[in-house]
């Protein structure tokens, strides 16, 4: 497989040749006298195989420099999604709405279903290029748009929130493809709501759509070998944008530029802004700890220091814990990083290994303090059912007794796990047990159509 | 706009001798010099082109008729003409530079009887009419693509990260549409090749060498490295031309800071307040405009100094501008949309005529602000319903009387649509249209509604005089229908400056529920929410319409900006979430403000998040 530059570079190659061609055939043709040296078709021959081999050579030099190319767009959007184990999780993508109590959850069957407490209806959305879904989001500032990251391409739902129609027809969606930019594995609105990211592993171009005029912009930047994750921060003047190599960029969102930051170890897995935009948590593969970058510029101001070098927040590495049950080894590796929209609790989903027993996937929960000092306090855990590990989870936007964690399991389950806190305070209701040991904390809210996953399997 | 041209000058002079045309070792250093600067000169005028011809509102054309009425438009024909003349220089630069058998057009030869006499170069020749011919097809599809048109975008970035991105799209435009215009002249040259060829021979006394075999033969002009090298010359000549109508884009469309207000006067009238309220240069209202949008949400201490009162008095001068200036935008929008949608809503009961003044009484007030195409539409469009129902295919019997009831109607009844102001070029070109196409008879009438009326839609008469007479035939008829969503896009096509207006809006009324000291959005909240709403209400009628909502086809491969065909899909997305961003902002406090019940019921539904 190519990558994009060499692609349109043979393009441009090809579209020369072709004159030349045509215009050999019609000369051999007429048998007209041939003037030019050059045009013979050995001399032909023999360029274009060079330029065919020089691209074979640089695809493949391409390829070994980045490993994940060789990857089948599946294995890539398995190994570069926010989801654990994304190949064989039932629910592949979810999204709360920004701004009320729905969500849209994407299934293995590749549909996707919206959920709202208010009304009786389900859409379910299903289009022909609507494979392997990677990530949804709802679009702020609006009740009806839905953005899904797709295999190809990138659809935009709009599902009138008044309709009665389970079945919203394909016409209801946009497409936004740009060759070479496939499979799209992160999607990012901006927070006014008016831009679009979308980022694939294959291209190192991010795309930002302008949806209504289905109009994008590429930006580029050499290195790195691809976008494999986009976060932007609550108050759209960042994004953070991580590479598939150990390199991951800040970028700026008034003038679009960016700040390299190359990882020592691999490449940067998750990350999270705080709500008021100014402290970017992350991790990186390989490491078990929790990075954080603080950005002290005022949005809107064209000359800013950035942070020179990341600091260290919490270590993660393996401790054991004895419980009534046997003892447990917590901690490894970061799937996936979220924090509350008040930025009060931080839910990191930890690896763990499946191989061994007693180190199951497992979410723990921090609660975050930001003044005087940043600070992180071990909160808890989140675990579910016997067998059931957690694979994608999200705070709900606008909870308002604090915090709302949705894990979405790796049986089909979604739950609700609430964090009821007065904001700027101790929690006072953190559910009983103490906060340090494993606990299942599990409250299905009563909201949740039990039947998501029995309807999967028929 | 000086600093922008000299710099395209610097970066395209540089680009000039980089470009793979064969320079020969050993030719003339001083003929070289000479075309250098012949380039520049050529690209120096080719810059002041754009400048007096860029728009920052398409023009779009309604129907076929229309377009053909643009191309012919003196403005552009002159534009053409001198497209076609330094596309006579390059090619020339182009002959002299490649050398060989290009460089001069006649060289000595003989005669069979041994006489020695002056030949023509055919090959020179063939070279320079393919400058020629490709600056007048450049400049003809600059007009049906609207390539003057300059769109801003929605990501900022700098200069040369911009131009880097679009450079190796402008290469490949300019060589597929070389290639194009190549194959185009071929044909060309291969029938009517022997008329130029015969008169410069004849003005010049030059003779055709006979041993030479003439070159508009099938077997002349296949020959492979003559095709090489004009298809090169092209390249180059659209290359340089795109480059210089890039950068010229880059460098107008650049981001303005305009100072929200100044502690001099002197500095005043370059004020932000100032230069939206400013209707002339179009550009710099944009530029303000963006400027607006951009500085609400970005800069905090400039939205500061736009709720500011002022020093004696206190008064929120600034904000009572800048607000005033965008309700008014939005208004004049709203407006335009109902009259658009009323005379749509009316067209298939053929109104009468009486009926269609009413109408259009209001709408004067507002004419003035809309973009040229967009008015002589929306004017033709009431008047004319019931001429464009006559022309579709199965009623053509009585096609010439409401036509000569329009030219003879008393003059106030016409006036009402008739009182706008027309730009002068369209009447300077009245007069040729009229006398080609129409008899006399029709012609003196025309002068008279010519005379009676202050300044009439002459666009509206000619095109219904020439219906008159032309009505049956079918290329007619291919001319005459409209395109579809095309009056569409023209009605949405300075919408950039609305949507503007609505971020601008919408983001200084969020950031005024924490910043806004003095409480001064508070008394303009009610008026710009149901401006709003009203908006909102006409933007839905407006895409129930047929042809409204579809997409028009993306070009992706060509110079021209097709932004404008999205324009309305982008305005009312920006609308809806310039409408949310104010409801999920002030959520229940909304209930205390003053707006009629029928808003209030609107309202409710984006709290609600049921739009």
């Amino acid at each position: 497989k190519l990558h994009s530059r060499t692609e349109s570079s043979s393009k441009a190659a090809f579209l020369d040749h072709s004159e030349t061609l045509w215009m050999r055939m019609t000369c051999k043709h007429t048998n007209s006298p041939v003037i030019d040296a050059f045009a013979v078709p050995k001399w032909l021959s023999m360029s274009s195989g060079c330029i065919l081999a020089l691209l074979r050579w640089v695809s493949s030099f391409h390829g070994s420099l980045f490993p994940h190319l060789t990857l089948s767009s599946e294995d890539m959007i398995a190994e570069f999604s926010q989801v654990l184990n994304w190949s064989d999780c039932v629910v592949r993508a979810f999204a709360w709405h920004p701004h009320t109590d729905k969500f849209a959850v994407a299934l293995l069957d590749d549909s996707i279903k919206i959920y709202n407490p208010k009304s009786a209806t389900t859409p379910t959305l299903k289009h022909r290029l609507q494979r392997s879904v990677a990530a949804v989001q709802w679009k702020p500032l609006c009740a009806s748009a839905l953005a899904v990251a797709c295999q190809n391409c990138l659809l935009v739902w709009h599902v009138d929130p008044c309709s009665l129609s389970t079945r919203p027809s394909s016409g209801c969606a946009q497409v936004l493809s740009h060759p070479g930019h496939s499979p799209v594995t992160s999607i990012a609105w901006s927070p006014s709501g008016s831009l679009l990211l979308s980022a694939s592993p294959m291209d190192s171009t991010m795309m930002v759509w302008d949806v209504a005029a289905e109009s994008c912009v590429p930006l580029q930047r050499v290195g790195g070998g691809g976008v494999s994750f986009l976060s932007w921060s609550p108050d759209g003047s960042h994004v953070l944008a991580s590479t598939p190599s150990a390199l991951f960029r800040v970028w700026e969102t008034r003038m679009w530029t960016c700040e390299r930051w190359p990882c020592v170890k691999g490449r940067c897995q998750s990350g999270c802004w705080s709500p008021d935009g100014s402290r970017l948590l992350f991790t990186v593969q390989g490491e078990m700890v929790i990075y954080a970058l603080t950005f002290t510029d005022a949005p809107g101001q064209l000359s800013h220091s950035g942070p020179q070098a990341a600091a260290v927040v919490a270590d993660l590495s393996e401790t054991t814990f004895s419980t009534p049950d046997g003892d447990i080894v917590v901690g490894g590796e970061i799937q996936s990083l979220v924090w509350d929209p008040r930025g009060e609790r931080l839910a990191v989903l930890l690896k763990g290994d499946p191989q061994a027993a007693d180190r199951p996937a497992i979410i723990a929960v921090f609660k975050t303090r930001a003044n005087p000092i940043f600070e992180l306090l071990p909160c808890g855990f989140v675990q579910g059912e016997a067998g059931a590990e957690p694979r994608l989870m999200q705070f709900h936007p606008n909870f308002q007794h604090g915090a709302l964690l949705t894990v979405c399991w790796s049986n089909g389950r979604i739950t609700h796990v609430p964090f009821y806190f007065v904001s700027a305070g101790v929690p006072h209701f953190g559910l009983s047990g103490s906060p340090l040991l494993p606990h299942p904390q599990q409250r299905p809210a009563d909201f949740v159509n039990q039947s998501l996953f029995t309807e999967f399997l028929s | 706009m000086l600093p922008p041209i000299t710099l395209v000058f610097v970066i395209i002079s540089k680009f000039s001798f980089l470009h793979p045309i064969q320079t020969i070792s050993g030719h003339d250093v001083k003929i070289g010099i000479f075309s250098f600067i012949l380039l520049c000169g050529v690209i120096l005028i080719v810059g002041f082109l754009h400048l007096e011809y860029y728009t920052v509102i398409p023009t779009i054309a309604c129907s076929k008729i229309a377009l053909l009425g643009q191309l012919l438009h003196p403005r552009h024909f002159i534009n053409s003409l001198v497209h076609c003349f330094m596309g006579v220089i390059v090619a020339w630069c182009c002959a002299v530079t490649m050398g060989l058998r290009y460089e001069t057009l006649g060289y000595p030869c003989t005669e069979s009887d041994g006489h020695p006499q002056m030949c023509l170069n055919e090959y020179h020749l063939i070279l320079l009419l393919a400058g020629a011919f490709v600056g007048f097809s450049h400049s003809l599809l600059g007009v049906i693509y609207n390539m003057n048109y300059v769109s801003f975008h929605t990501v900022q970035q700098y200069k040369y990260l911009r131009f880097k991105r679009c450079l190796p799209l402008v290469v490949k435009c300019s060589a597929t549409q070389a290639l194009y215009s190549v194959r185009n002249y071929i044909v060309m040259y291969l029938f009517l090749g022997y008329i130029p060829r015969a008169w410069i021979c004849k003005t010049l006394n030059l003779h055709l060498d006979s041993s030479v075999h003439p070159l508009d033969s099938i077997a002349g002009l296949l020959d492979l490295s003559l095709l090489y090298h004009l298809w090169s010359s092209a390249t180059f000549l659209l290359l340089t031309w795109n480059i210089t109508l890039l950068l010229f884009r880059i460098f107008v469309t650049e981001v303005y800071s305009f100072p929200v207000q100044s502690s001099f006067t002197e500095d005043s009238h370059q004020c932000l307040p100032k230069v939206l309220t400013e209707k002339q240069p179009m550009i710099l209202k944009f530029l303000a405009l963006q400027d607006l949008a951009l500085l609400s949400q970005h800069s905090p201490s400039r939205r500061c100094e736009v709720f500011s009162l002022s020093q004696p008095g206190g008064h929120p001068h600034n904000w009572n501008a800048i607000s005033k200036e965008c309700l008014s935008l939005l208004t004049d929008l709203t407006q335009r949309l109902v009259a658009y949608h009323d005379t749509v809503a009316t067209n298939g009961r053929a109104k009468s005529l009486s009926s269609g003044k009413d109408l259009m009484s209001p709408r004067p007030v507002f004419l003035m602000k809309t973009p040229a195409s967009v008015f002589a539409r929306s004017v033709a469009g009431t008047p004319q319903s019931p001429l464009t129902s006559l022309f579709t295919p199965d009623l053509d019997s009585p096609f010439a009387s409401p036509a000569l009831r329009r030219l003879t109607a008393p003059v106030d009844q016409c006036s009402p649509w008739y009182g706008t102001v027309q730009s002068p070029h369209i009447m300077r070109r009245a007069p040729k249209l009229w006398s080609t196409s129409t008899g006399e008879v029709e012609f003196q009438k025309s002068n008279i509604s010519f005379s009676t009326h202050r300044s009439s839609n002459i666009q509206v008469l000619s095109n219904e005089v020439v219906k008159n007479f032309l009505a049956k035939r079918v290329l007619i008829m291919y001319l005459f229908n409209k395109l579809p969503e095309a009056s569409s896009q023209a009605l949405f096509a300075d919408s950039q400056a609305h949507i503007w207006a609505l971020e601008g809006l919408s983001y200084l009324v969020q950031a005024s529920f924490s910043e806004d000291q003095f409480g001064v959005v508070q008394t303009t909240l009610p008026s710009i929410l149901s401006c709003m709403l009203v908006l909102q209400e006409a933007v839905d009628r407006h895409f129930k319409l047929p042809h409204a909502s579809s997409k028009p086809v993306r070009s992706t491969s060509s110079m021209g900006d097709s932004t404008y065909k999205t324009l309305r899909f982008a305005l009312r997305a920006t609308l809806k979430t310039a409408i949310y961003r104010i409801t999920t902002t002030f959520g229940d406090h909304l209930n205390a403000v003053q707006i009629s019940a029928e808003h209030r019921k609107r309202l409710q539904q984006f709290l609600e998040y049921k739009e």
